[in-house]
């Protein structure tokens, strides 16, 4: 009996042992499942890391953002005068901090409507770069006087804000040169004016930031120049894309000699819109009563008073540089900023008035080719005011190509030597870029998802991202200020003023008496 | 919701729900540690690229920074603690729920309705139903028929308060 009741408590007691380390078993069952992922998470994380090394190898850009100078505007307060408060004047006097009140009203009132709107917020947050304007001059009074609401509106408030006393208005340029209370002048006029004003300004002492192009023609170019040495003035010609940061990224590429050798580059612009081509709304109230014809011609060669070349002067020659000095120098100065180009050897073009059957005499479809023999490449150049397609900039080597807008992108060439094994092992997959830069992400990263490199290419990361979106055009003008604050030369500076405007003439030119044009560069002339 | 014990499935049936149970913790965990490894991660994209009926509301999501970056953290650890719940059958009811709404709020940020458009390139062609809202029915019938206590740590946590 009482061995049976012993038996049957010892088989009771195992049994349950038994059970219960069933029951742990089955608790603990799924756990090696988290051990494959520990194991597979870190092969993975090794293969990327592997992957990573083989391309930064490569590449050996830095993997961090560029600075952009971060001095805060301190010193002594200087003194501006304007010349031209159009529509890209007052931009520049709002990237300078003098924004019209009735921006502000607009831009509240859409921020009110569209969370998303931050332009009233970014404003307000733009550097003060401790400026005032002592002087206004615009040749249609109605610039004039929003140039003046513009400048007196210190607080940046709108309408009914505490404003500042309204600058004098200068009736000629030349009266604003000679004033006492202003140290540098803005320029925004229309091109025939550019080189005359800016060599006045220098000769007046007055440090001079100016709308490109530098010059009209060519002989005054090399008056610009002397008069902005020899009066020792800071100069900033007006390519704000300077300020880029993905522009620094592709200098430094460039540098590293990550595309191989380069053979071609092609710019390009891409327009579909009469504002795009220059045919502006002409207000109602304009009129001869109000706008200072004379004044306005200039050195232009004359005729009678026309609202249509009034406000749309960037239709002719008269007063106009074209598409070549307009739109080209901007995409001239990228290049000439990453890749270092100076003045081409030489310049061919061809176009037409093929849309804008307006009246115009300058061209709305425009090419031009520009050749390095000495760097061994081509600088192509193509230009339409009637298509929209998006054509890009291009950075054309044997190893790689780079793509440089707001962001960078270099992908690798299937044909490159020097990554062909890498291609080969399936390292490197040229249909995704080998290395890319969107100004504004946390670090740079030579692989990223898919996904990031999606929108990263839609511009989304970069304009909200961090919730900051800089004006490169305030930018510019901070580097300006900078410069004549501590007397050193800003980026965009005489010299690349030079190259900007010749090679800009060399287009036009080579358009205009339909041949072949060439630098000489010993005698620095257009031959 | 009445639920099934789950000491009336067969050993196959137990089987294959646990597989299943597994296989999207493992999915969630995964894609919960890829985000909290990579420091450039933010939803901001896929947020601002919405549409739909709830687009307002995604859209103010990515516009606040401090709701931005809330989002970001609870994504990262709400993907990585269902992920862990799911595999290891712990809290999975809460995980299953939890699991259910986050998929909820991505199927309703990019719904496959006809007519929207993302710039977020699907990997299918979808109509009305795509992977997610397929992932979504699957947490459901975890739900429905669940396992954690069976196969699972639930085993432990909740033994003592059932008896």
């Amino acid at each position: 009996m009482e061995n049976n009741k012993k038996n049957n408590t010892n088989r009771k007691s195992s049994e349950s042992k038994k059970i219960k380390r069933r029951e742990v078993i089955k608790g603990l069952a799924t756990i090696p499942v988290l051990g494959a992922f520990v194991y597979g998470w870190y092969k993975k994380h090794k293969f990327d890391r592997l992957l990573k090394q083989a391309i930064q190898g490569d590449i050996n850009l830095d993997a961090v953002n560029p600075v952009i100078n971060k001095n805060i505007s301190k010193g002594k307060q200087i003194r501006i005068g304007i010349i031209g408060c159009g529509s890209r004047g007052r931009d520049l006097l709002k990237a300078a901090g003098f924004i019209h009140p009735e921006i502000i009203d607009n831009w509240k009132e859409e921020a009110l409507k569209n969370k998303a709107d931050k332009r009233y917020h970014d404003y307000l947050e733009q550097e003060d770069l401790n400026l005032i304007v002592n002087g206004v001059c615009d040749v249609f009074d109605i610039n004039a006087e929003k140039g003046r609401e513009a400048a007196s509106n210190l607080n940046r408030e709108g309408a009914g804000g505490k404003m500042g006393a309204k600058p004098r208005r200068y009736g000629t340029y030349k009266e604003l040169l000679a004033a006492n209370d202003i140290d540098a002048v803005i320029i925004a006029t229309p091109d025939h004016w550019h080189g005359t004003m800016t060599i006045e300004a220098a000769k007046s002492g007055k440090h001079v930031y100016s709308e490109k192009p530098m010059t009209w023609t060519v002989p005054e170019t090399y008056k610009v120049v002397k008069a902005v040495k020899d009066n020792n003035i800071v100069f900033q010609l007006g390519h704000q894309n300077r300020q880029n940061e993905s522009y620094f990224k592709a200098k430094e590429a460039i540098k590293k000699n990550i595309l191989g050798k380069i053979n071609l580059i092609e710019v390009t612009t891409n327009r579909n819109s009469p504002n795009g081509a220059w045919v502006y709304n002409i207000p109602e109230e304009a009129g001869p009563g109000n706008i200072d014809w004379k004044q306005f011609i200039g050195p232009a060669p004359y005729h009678d008073f026309s609202l249509k070349r009034f406000f749309r002067w960037r239709c002719w020659w008269d007063y106009s540089t074209g598409i070549s000095g307009d739109l080209f120098t901007h995409e001239y100065d990228a290049m000439n900023q990453i890749l270092g180009l100076g003045i081409p050897d030489s310049a061919v073009s061809s176009g037409g008035i093929y849309y804008f059957k307006d009246g115009r005499t300058v061209p709305d479809v425009l090419q031009m080719a520009f050749e390095y023999p000495d760097r061994n490449f081509s600088l192509v150049y193509s230009a339409s005011l009637a298509s929209n397609k998006n054509r890009g900039r291009v950075i054309m080597g044997h190893d790689a190509y780079m793509e440089v807008g707001k962001d960078l992108k270099i992908y690798v060439d299937t044909g490159s030597t020097k990554y062909k094994k890498k291609l080969d092992d399936g390292i490197i997959d040229p249909s995704l870029p080998m290395y890319s830069f969107s100004p504004g992400m946390k670090q740079v990263d030579a692989i990223t998802s898919p996904t990031e490199q999606y929108f990263a290419g839609r511009g989304l990361l970069y304009t909200y991202r961090g919730g900051k979106r800089v004006n490169t055009s305030h930018l510019h003008i901070k580097d300006w200020i900078d410069c004549i604050r501590d007397g050193t030369q800003p980026s965009c500076n005489i010299n690349m003023g030079f190259e900007e405007a010749m090679t800009a003439h060399m287009g036009t030119i080579a358009y205009r008496e339909n041949r072949k044009v060439f630098w000489d560069s010993d005698k620095q002339e257009i031959v | 919701m009445k639920s099934i014990k789950c000491t009336s499935f067969s050993t196959t049936q137990l089987f294959w729900l646990v597989a299943l149970r597994v296989l999207i913790g493992w999915y969630f965990l995964y894609e919960g540690m890829v985000k909290l490894t990579n420091p450039n991660w933010s939803g901001v994209g896929y947020l601002l690229d919405s549409d739909g009926f709830l687009k307002e509301f995604y859209l103010s999501l990515a516009n606040n920074h401090f709701l931005l970056k809330t989002v970001d953290l609870m994504n990262i650890w709400g993907l990585i603690a269902i992920g862990l719940g799911l595999i290891l059958g712990a809290f999975s009811r809460i995980a299953i729920i939890a699991g259910i709404i986050l998929l909820g709020l991505y199927y309703f940020s990019h719904p496959p309705f006809i007519g929207l458009k993302y710039s977020l390139p699907m990997e299918g062609s979808y109509l009305f139903v795509n992977k997610i809202l397929i992932e979504l029915a699957a947490l459901v019938v975890l739900f429905v028929f669940p396992t954690s206590k069976e196969i699972g740590l639930d085993r432990f946590i909740f033994s003592r308060k059932e008896k």
